[in-house]
Parts: C-alpha cells; sequence; structure tokens
C-alpha cells in the first residue's frame, strides 16, 4: 500500500465517521459518549472471548466452533460457583478451569486423532457444539440466568463530567479487557511457551524439529484458548445474562472479530472486537433496525480489501 | 491427456479446449487420477449412431436406477399419506437443499454453511411478494413470484460465493456462517420487510390445473419432480467443461490457474448454480411448512444443513439424499423413543459418529462393506480425502 492510498483510505473510512462524531457530540454529547462506553466495554468481553479463539486458530489452524458453548459452560459453571460460595472471584477461575479442561478433552481425547485434516477436525468441532449446547440445555433448562455483580462493582459511579454516572461493572470490563491483553501479550512476547507457540504459528514443522513436544504446546494453548472463553462466560453472566443462545451469539462475535482483525493475530482479536463492539453499539443507538447490517457491511468491506483481514498475513 | 495435448490447449489459450475432449475419457464422476492417470476412451456407444441424449442415458441408467424409480414412483401406493408428506416430501426437499451444499463442498471443495439461508432467502422472497397471511406481503401471482425467488436466490449466492471465493478452506465455513447468522439477524430484527419474530404464516402453494398441490400425493409427485430434476442435472452438469474444472480447481486451485482457467469465476459461478438448487428447494420448503420464520435460517438449520451432507456423503450427488431421508427419519421417529427435546443430543452424537469414524458419510460405509464383502470394485468415486 503506498502512502497515498493510505491516506485515501483513512479519508475514505475516517471521514464519514469524523463527521458523524461531530454532529453525534453536539446533538447530544451525553448519548455519544455513554455509546462510546457501552461499545468499548463490550468489546473487552469481545476481545476475552475471541482471543481465545484467535490463538487457538493461529497455532493449530483449527476452527473451534464449539468456542460458544465453552463460553456458555463456562457462564453456567461460574454461576453455581458464584451461588455457592459466594465469590465472584472464585466463579470466575472456576469458569476458566471448567471450560479449559473441557478444551483439554477435546484437544486430547478428538482433535488430536486428526491432525493435518483441518476440515474434519471443524465438522468434528461443530458436531461437539450441538451436543454441549443440548446437553447444557438439558441440565440448567431454557430458563435465563443472571449473575450479580460482585458487591465492590455494584451500583454505578457518579460525577463523571457530561456523562454523571455509569455502571462500575460495565466500567470494569474495560480493565479485564486490557488486563487480558496484556497478559496475552507478556506471555506470547516474554515467556519460553510464547516463544514456542508464536514458532509454531510460522512453521509447526520446523518446531517440531527442533525438539519441542509440539503436542504439549497444541495443548496448553487449546486449554488457555478455551479457558479465556469460560472467563469470558462469567464475566458475560452478569453483563448480558445466561440463556441458550447466547453461545452462537458470541460464537458469531468471534468469527466476525477474527475475520475483521485477521485470523491468528491477537492484536486484530483487539482491533476486530473495538469495531464490532462499537459498530453494535452505535448501531442500536442511532439506527436500532439496521445495526446488524452495520455490522455486515464492515464485514464486506474489509473482506473485500484485505481478504485476510486487517491483521491478517497469508497463510 | 497426453503432454501434448495439454500443451496445445495452452497454446491455443482457449480454456474449453481442453475439457470438451474430457468427458468422454472420464466414465467415473471424474477427478484427481482422471488428471493424473487418465483412461482410454472406452465408450460402447461411439459408433455414433445413437442420438448423444440417448447414449447419455444408455450410460448413465444402471438397473439400481430402474429400481430406486420404480421405488419412489410406487411409494405413494404403499405409505400413509402422513408419511408421503411428512416424511418422503420433506426428505426430497431438504436432499434438495443438501445436494446444493454436496456439489459446492464435493465438487468445489468449498463447504458453505450459508445454503439455507440460500433457501431462505427464495422462500422469503416467495412469502413477501407472493400471498400470505400477514398484511405486508403484496399478493403478486405465482407465475412472478417463483421466478424471482429464484433469481433472488441465484443473486444472494453469488454475492455469498463472490465474498468467500477470496478465501479457502476452513475460512469458507467461518466466512458463509458469519453470512448466514448475519442473514438471520436481519430477518430477526426487521419487521418493515420480513416482519421480524413472527415471519410469515399461510404461504401456500397455488392451485394450478385445478390440482390442489398443498395435498400430500400433488405435492409429493411435485418435489419429486423437483429433486429428479436437481439429481440429474448434477449429474451431467459435473461431467460437462465447466464441471470437470471446478473439479480441478478444488483438487488443485494453483494448478488449473497456470493452465489459464479463471479460477475465482469458476468458484462463484458453482456458487450461482448451487444458489438456484437451492432457491428451488427454498421455494419447496415454505410451501411445505406453510410458513418461513427466521428460525427456518436460524444457525439450527444452517448446521443441520451440513449434517444432512456430511451424514450421505458429498462424494456422489446421493449422499445429499440419502442424508436428508436418515435424518428426517430420525426427526420423525426418534421421539417415540427418547425425549421429544433430546433430538438434538441424537444428531449430533449421529453426527459425530460419522465424522469420527466414517468421513465419507454413509456413502463411505456402503463403499467400505463392498470392499470387504462384495466383489473387487471401483469406490463410489476416485475424488478427495476428506468431506
Amino acid at each position: 500500500m503506498t502512502k497515498g492510498e493510505r491516506l485515501a483510505t483513512w479519508i475514505v473510512v475516517g471521514g464519514p465517521i469524523a463527521v458523524f462524531s461531530v454532529w453525534a457530540l453536539a446533538d447530544n454529547p451525553r448519548l455519544y459518549l455513554i455509546t462510546m462506553l457501552n461499545s468499548l466495554t463490550l468489546a473487552s468481553l469481545y476481545f476475552i472471548v475471541a482471543s481465545g479463539f484467535t490463538l487457538v486458530f493461529g497455532l493449530m489452524r483449527n476452527v473451534n466452533l464449539a468456542h460458544g458453548s465453552l463460553y456458555l459452560l463456562g457462564g453456567y459453571v461460574g454461576y453455581i460457583v458464584a451461588r455457592e460460595t459466594g465469590w465472584w472471584i472464585v466463579a470466575l477461575a472456576a469458569g476458566f478451569l471448567a471450560a479449559a479442561i473441557a478444551g483439554l478433552l477435546i484437544q486430547v481425547l478428538i482433535l488430536r486423532r486428526m491432525q493435518g485434516q483441518d476440515l474434519r477436525q471443524t465438522l468434528v468441532t461443530i458436531g461437539l457444539s450441538i451436543v454441549i449446547a443440548d446437553v447444557l440445555l438439558w441440565t440448567f433448562t431454557g430458563q435465563v440466568y443472571q449473575m450479580e455483580a460482585p458487591e465492590w462493582l455494584q451500583g454505578p459511579i457518579r460525577g463523571i463530567p457530561v456523562i454523571k454516572a455509569y455502571s462500575a461493572y460495565r466500567l470494569s470490563l474495560l480493565g479485564f479487557g486490557l488486563a487480558i491483553g496484556l497478559f496475552l501479550w507478556w506471555l506470547l512476547n516474554r515467556t519460553k511457551v510464547g516463544t514456542m507457540i508464536r514458532a509454531g504459528v510460522d512453521d509447526r514443522a520446523m518446531l517440531a524439529a527442533a525438539g519441542i513436544n509440539v503436542n504439549l504446546v497444541f495443548a496448553i494453548t487449546f486449554m488457555l484458548g478455551s479457558g479465556l472463553a469460560g472467563l469470558g462466560g462469567v464475566i458475560g453472566a452478569v453483563e448480558l445474562s445466561m440463556v441458550p443462545g447466547e453461545d452462537t451469539r458470541l460464537l458469531l462475535a468471534s468469527l466476525i472479530v477474527v475475520i475483521v482483525g485477521g485470523m491468528g493475530s491477537v492484536v486484530g482479536a483487539a482491533i476486530g472486537a473495538a469495531i464490532l463492539g462499537l459498530a453494535e453499539t452505535y448501531g442500536l443507538a442511532y439506527a436500532p433496525t439496521y445495526s446488524v447490517v452495520f455490522t455486515f457491511v464492515i464485514l464486506i468491506a474489509v473482506l473485500a480489501f484485505r481478504p485476510r483481514g486487517i491483521m491478517g498475513r497469508p497463510a | 491427456m497426453t503432454a501434448a495435448k495439454w500443451r496445445r490447449a495452452m497454446n491455443t489459450g482457449l480454456p474449453g479446449a481442453v475439457p470438451r475432449a474430457l468427458p468422454r475419457a472420464l466414465p467415473s464422476t471424474g477427478g484427481r487420477t482422471a488428471f493424473a492417470a487418465p483412461r482410454p476412451a472406452l465408450d460402447p456407444d461411439s459408433d455414433g449412431s445413437a442420438p448423444r441424449w440417448l447414449k447419455f442415458l444408455r450410460r448413465t441408467l444402471s438397473p439400481r436406477h430402474v429400481l430406486v424409480l420404480a421405488f419412489v414412483l410406487l411409494l405413494p401406493i404403499v405409505v400413509s399419506p402422513f408419511v408421503l408428506y411428512q416424511v418422503a416430501s420433506q426428505a426430497l426437499i431438504f436432499g434438495l437443499i443438501g445436494l446444493s451444499l454436496t456439489f459446492l463442498a464435493g465438487y468445489g471443495g468449498m463447504v458453505s454453511l450459508a445454503q439455507m439461508s440460500v433457501a431462505g432467502m427464495a422462500g422469503y422472497a416467495v412469502a413477501v411478494l407472493g400471498a400470505s397471511g400477514t398484511a405486508t406481503s403484496l399478493g403478486w401471482p405465482w407465475g412472478v413470484v417463483v421466478p424471482v425467488a429464484l433469481v433472488v436466490a441465484v443473486l444472494g449466492s453469488t454475492l455469498i460465493g463472490w465474498l468467500s471465493v477470496r478465501t479457502d478452506g476452513i475460512y469458507t465455513i467461518m466466512i458463509t456462517l458469519a453470512i448466514g447468522v448475519a442473514f438471520y439477524y436481519l430477518v430477526l430484527q426487521n419487521y418493515t420487510v420480513f416482519n421480524g419474530f413472527q415471519g410469515f404464516q399461510k404461504v401456500y402453494p397455488p392451485e394450478v390445473f385445478g390440482i390442489d398441490w398443498r395435498s400430500p400425493l400433488p405435492f409429493y409427485f411435485l418435489c419429486l419432480f423437483w429433486a429428479m430434476a436437481g439429481y440429474f442435472f448434477i449429474q451431467w452438469l459435473v461431467r460437462t467443461p465447466f464441471g470437470i474444472v471446478l473439479q480441478g480447481t478444488r483438487d488443485n486451485a494453483r494448478r488449473m490457474n497456470s493452465l489459464g482457467y479463471n479460477v475465482t469465476a469458476h468458484r462463484v459461478a458453482a456458487y450461482a448454480v448451487s444458489g438456484l438448487l437451492a432457491g428451488v428447494g427454498g421455494v419447496l420448503l415454505v410451501w411445505y411448512n406453510g410458513l418461513i420464520t427466521p428460525g427456518s435460517v436460524g444457525t439450527g438449520w444452517l448446521i443441520n444443513l451440513l449434517v444432512i451432507a456430511v451424514l450421505g456423503g458429498m462424494k456422489h450427488p446421493i449422499g445429499a439424499f440419502l442424508g436428508a431421508i436418515v435424518f428426517i427419519l430420525l426427526q420423525t421417529f426418534a421421539i417415540d423413543l427418547i425425549d421429544r427435546e433430546r433430538f438434538n443430543l441424537v444428531i449430533g452424537g449421529v453426527f459425530l459418529a460419522i465424522v469420527l469414524f466414517s468421513p465419507d458419510g454413509l456413502l463411505g460405509l456402503w463403499a467400505k462393506l463392498r470392499m470387504r464383502f462384495g466383489p473387487s470394485q471401483v469406490l463410489t468415486s476416485t475424488t478427495r480425502r476428506h468431506p
């Protein structure tokens, strides 16, 4: 991309957004800013779930379509643990662990047996998602579960200029997103496991030839990725609510995030999540009927000009 | 095909030149081995006396075709109208929609999850433009509505294809799934055109030639006619130059590209063809159900269609119909054995078992059995390893 093209892209994409922002700020600054916060907090949740998805995909070329089901599993387990113990932090850990163990089982028992057959692995995860979703429906029925936020995050924060008050829990989501983003950056760039994972993304065969136990790296990555889905489930159980069908919604969100952001890239997942969160929330606030269409238009635009996503590299 | 022929074809720069010679040389459905080790043109009908279509029929038909034809024609006498309508007609419709996916995935190597959405587009077009119980329907005559619905399906499918062929393999699954779910949310949230959650009720087939096409017997034959038309159309299409090139792009896109074929154009065209099949299936489906709601194009059905195609096996067009029959039988009669609510568990389990143990579906199972017990024969197809 030349300098001129880049400038043109910025003007074509940024121009309308800037015009809209100026108009919306002048029209109703409070609505605009609250929507901004809402979209960024939603984006954090999307990022947490989708980063696990993209991590698994980047290393194993394996689209785990049971990711949404693992999200729901983590949410339900977190709900039960929080109800029994009363500790939200414990629930977070439990949700992460439950999904991580489920992911580990899927990887070791099933996916490992068909390594290298991308399409078959994907089909298997589709089958698994049907089965897991139905077992969860069986166990927890179709009832809507709503988790309580921990006490220290309940209620609004008051006294913010212009916005006046904003939910403390929603704001904390931003912190969660940032923390997990930083953690992933640290893990991937500053630890030995991270080095192995990055090497595996670039060249699996070479990593194995270098004497690394690739199966172990795969298992760890799959656990981490699934665990992030479960963690997202517990966080989302407070923010959204848990009901059969949420798995599909989060799976779709993860898909769009990684398609837009570029598959296998954590930075791409952050960018994709931000774009999806902004588009969805602003769409809902300013043009409710067509919010899905916005998402779709973004998907089409990105695919038309960057088929491998914003941060994607040719495989 | 000799190397000299390839070279000549490349030098002339006419992509059509090569495959026109190929179908004669391919008695089976063609595929990888056909390109690697072509068989000599052993055509018993090459005397040139019979007309071409008769030669084609003689080459294609075999005793088992006659057997199946007799079975489907005599079925209405044997079974009750309930089974005829609820099981047979439904299986034929889903077989037809599944066939569009089998064509894309088995012959084009593109697993699209949005085929049910394409069928839904045709169904919604019929409901929105034709007559229904909802006031917003325009009530146009069926002679206009049905062609328009098919055009809508073909255009929709072409658009999906144009978007998704830029990527390949598993990316296609992700993108088509995203598109399919986006279409679901669009019809769910839009009330002005698609009537939101309610959808459209009372969408019935028209009365033509004084026959009520809604009653089980005529509707069965309507479905049978279009299912067979779709089946033989695909059977014919995969032997045409276009079909051969499509299979070439599936096996080795880069090689076909360097031979001078426009891979993207062939793939998008395959999407258009599959859109036509899915569109016909979608029109029949909306008539069958008498209604269309967002639930008809929800994730569940997107995946169910994949289940149908994979269950039967994607190496041969008949697989889609086999899969549909098994699926509908399970759906209709499994609730007698287990709790109605647990159908997803059963179908998910069956799907898992098939993918885990017989990647080529029921057709693969059949081929394996024949390998073990029957006289040694060629496998059902010489195509790819993965579903």
